[in-house]
């Protein structure tokens, strides 16, 4: 589904991503585990487009993403949820569901509206107020459920736990695990190490713009020791 | 008679409403004062007066002028402003570009009209009065309300209630979210722009028969009314800037009936520096000036 290889990504001056490369099967969940800064969303934004590829490729399909503007990627299915949310803020939470459909650009629909309530019931009772009005937590289940109208074939996510309350955390990530039951091809980006290892069937551990380890997700929370190296106290939340 | 100043201040405003809702449209959307709005205006009264002295309808006249004056103004977004908006913090640059573009094209008219104050035909709106309750409305009051209106309604259901108007709100709340939906940001500055300069070569041609004068340099105190609109409204509100330019055209006729002459301007300011002590946000400006709100 999404195969990356020897991503170089930089910014002024900084060189962000070091030759990444990482692939995601089609129904697989990954995880892309790693502490601040170590280039994590950097990732998921060249995929997306937002920023530009140095060198590298980033294929989906028969597609190489790398010179692909935002919308087109979105077009091609690959929806971000990105860091923070980013929910249009002063627009009603429907507003921002139907929005989300604009991805679709003529693909076929699998989900709608009705669905997304269906996922998250608190987005219906709130679906009149503005989406700057809700609780973080609901901001995440928006964005989610956003990118769901979309109808993605790959779903990116960056950090969807950031800087939520641990009842919340674990409602959104309920509704991400039966999305993975439905078999949402998922890309899961996360600070928490435990939870994005429960979640995902392999991962990957990012750490200053460089793969440093890879593996089933078994087998990385098994080897606690490695995890909590990597990413500092984290790994022991 | 105060309602017969009442009635003409609500024809006044309307054009006022033309002009100062396109305005405020890319305040809202972009948070740039397109100084050559004034120019845009202008533009529509000329190429509407031209296609009439060609021989055309006023109709015609009209909707060449809408559709020149909207395409005007995207090629200013195009050439003043997208540069800048990828530059970042732009504000600045974006009043002098719009300056200049504003001065080129008012040269350009200058040259055509060989800085001659040109006049429609007599007998371009026929002069048809109206009376009821002791009220008297001229068939061209009747057309600049009427266009005013639907002008707006036009505006505002696109941009409330079709999606591509969602589309436009969503690129002004949150650009980078807007392209991760899949929203092209150039293709909704574009619309934009169109629907603001449509609107204010719209206005150019009504004030440019009301007035029966067109001249190279008629944009100038319509930016100014235009500024002072969008401040007493709120930046970036098209409510306020609605009721804003109700409020300028009355006070402007009311002042003009009541006042000595001379004193119209500066009482028009004076309200609005009062209304601003008390509501510094503008009518229905908020703290954070400059979004496009959206509906509940
Ligand atoms: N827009 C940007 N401009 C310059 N540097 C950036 C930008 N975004 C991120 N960086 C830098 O790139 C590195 C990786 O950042 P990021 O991808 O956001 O990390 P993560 O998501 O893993 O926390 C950091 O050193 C960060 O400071
Ligand atoms: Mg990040």
């Amino acid at each position: 589904m999404l195969d990356i290889s020897d991503l170089e990504v930089h910014y002024d001056g900084i060189h962000a991503l070091r030759g990444v490369s990482l692939n995601v099967g089609t129904g697989e969940v990954v995880a892309l585990i790693g502490p601040n800064g170590a280039g994590k969303s950097t990732l998921i934004n060249a995929v997306s487009g937002l920023v530009p590829a140095a060198s590298g490729a980033i294929r989906v399909g028969n597609d190489d993403l790398t010179r692909f503007k935002p919308w087109t990627v979105s077009a091609k299915g690959v929806l971000q949820v990105p860091e923070g949310r980013q929910v249009f803020s002063e627009m009603t939470v429907l507003e921002n569901l139907q929005l989300g459909a604009t991805a679709l650009h003529g693909r076929p629909r699998d989900a709608g509206v009705e669905d997304v309530f269906e996922l998250f019931p608190i987005l219906e009772e709130r679906s009149s107020q503005l989406a700057g009005s809700l609780s973080g937590g609901q901001q995440q289940m928006l964005a989610i459920g956003r990118a769901l109208m979309g109808s993605p074939k790959l779903l990116l996510l960056d950090e969807p736990s950031l800087g939520l309350a641990p009842v919340v955390i674990s409602q959104v990530f309920a509704a991400l695990k039966k999305l993975k039951e439905q078999g949402m091809t998922i890309l899961l980006i996360e600070q928490n190490a435990t939870l994005a290892l429960e979640l995902s069937n392999r991962a990957y551990i990012l750490d200053q713009g460089r793969i440093v380890l890879s593996g089933d997700s078994a087998d990385l929370a098994a080897d606690e020791g490695v995890v909590a190296h990597y990413l500092g106290v984290d790994a022991e939340e | 008679m105060l309602l017969q100043q009442l009635l003409n201040g609500l024809v006044v405003g309307g054009v006022y409403a033309l002009f100062a809702v396109g305005f405020n449209l890319i305040f809202g959307v972009q948070r740039f004062l397109n100084l050559a709005h004034g120019a845009v205006f202008m533009t529509g009264a000329f190429v509407a007066y031209y296609t009439v002295e060609a021989g055309g309808p006023l109709v015609l006249g009209f909707l060449a002028a809408v559709v020149s004056a909207g395409l005007l103004s995207v090629l200013i977004e195009i050439v003043c402003f997208r540069r800048l908006r990828k530059s970042g913090d732009a504000e600045f640059g974006a009043i002098l570009s719009s300056m200049g573009a504003s001065l080129v094209i008012m040269t350009v008219w200058q040259w055509i009209s060989q800085t001659q104050v040109v006049r429609f035909p007599f007998d371009t709106v026929p002069v048809v009065i109206f009376r009821f309750w002791g009220l008297r409305v001229s068939l061209l009051q009747v057309i600049m309300i009427v266009a005013a209106v639907v002008i707006v309604m036009i505006m505002a259901w696109f941009i409330y209630r079709t999606s591509f108007g969602r589309q436009v709100r969503a690129v002004t709340d949150n650009e980078k979210a807007a392209m991760l939906v899949g929203v092209n940001p150039n293709r909704t500055y574009n619309m934009t722009y169109f629907i603001s300069g449509a609107l204010a070569g719209a206005a150019g041609v009504l004030v440019g028969l009301a007035f029966n004068n067109i001249n190279y340099m008629m944009g100038e105190p319509y930016l100014l009314f235009g500024f002072a609109i969008i401040i007493l409204g709120g930046l970036g509100s098209i409510p306020g800037a609605l009721l804003a330019s109700l409020i300028f055209g009355m006070v402007q006729t009311l002042s003009i009936a009541y006042l000595p002459s001379g004193l119209t301007t500066a009482f028009i300011f004076s309200a609005m520096f009062l209304i601003l002590l008390v509501k510094p946000t503008g009518l229905m400006g908020r703290e954070e000036a400059g979004s496009l709100r959206g509906r509940r």
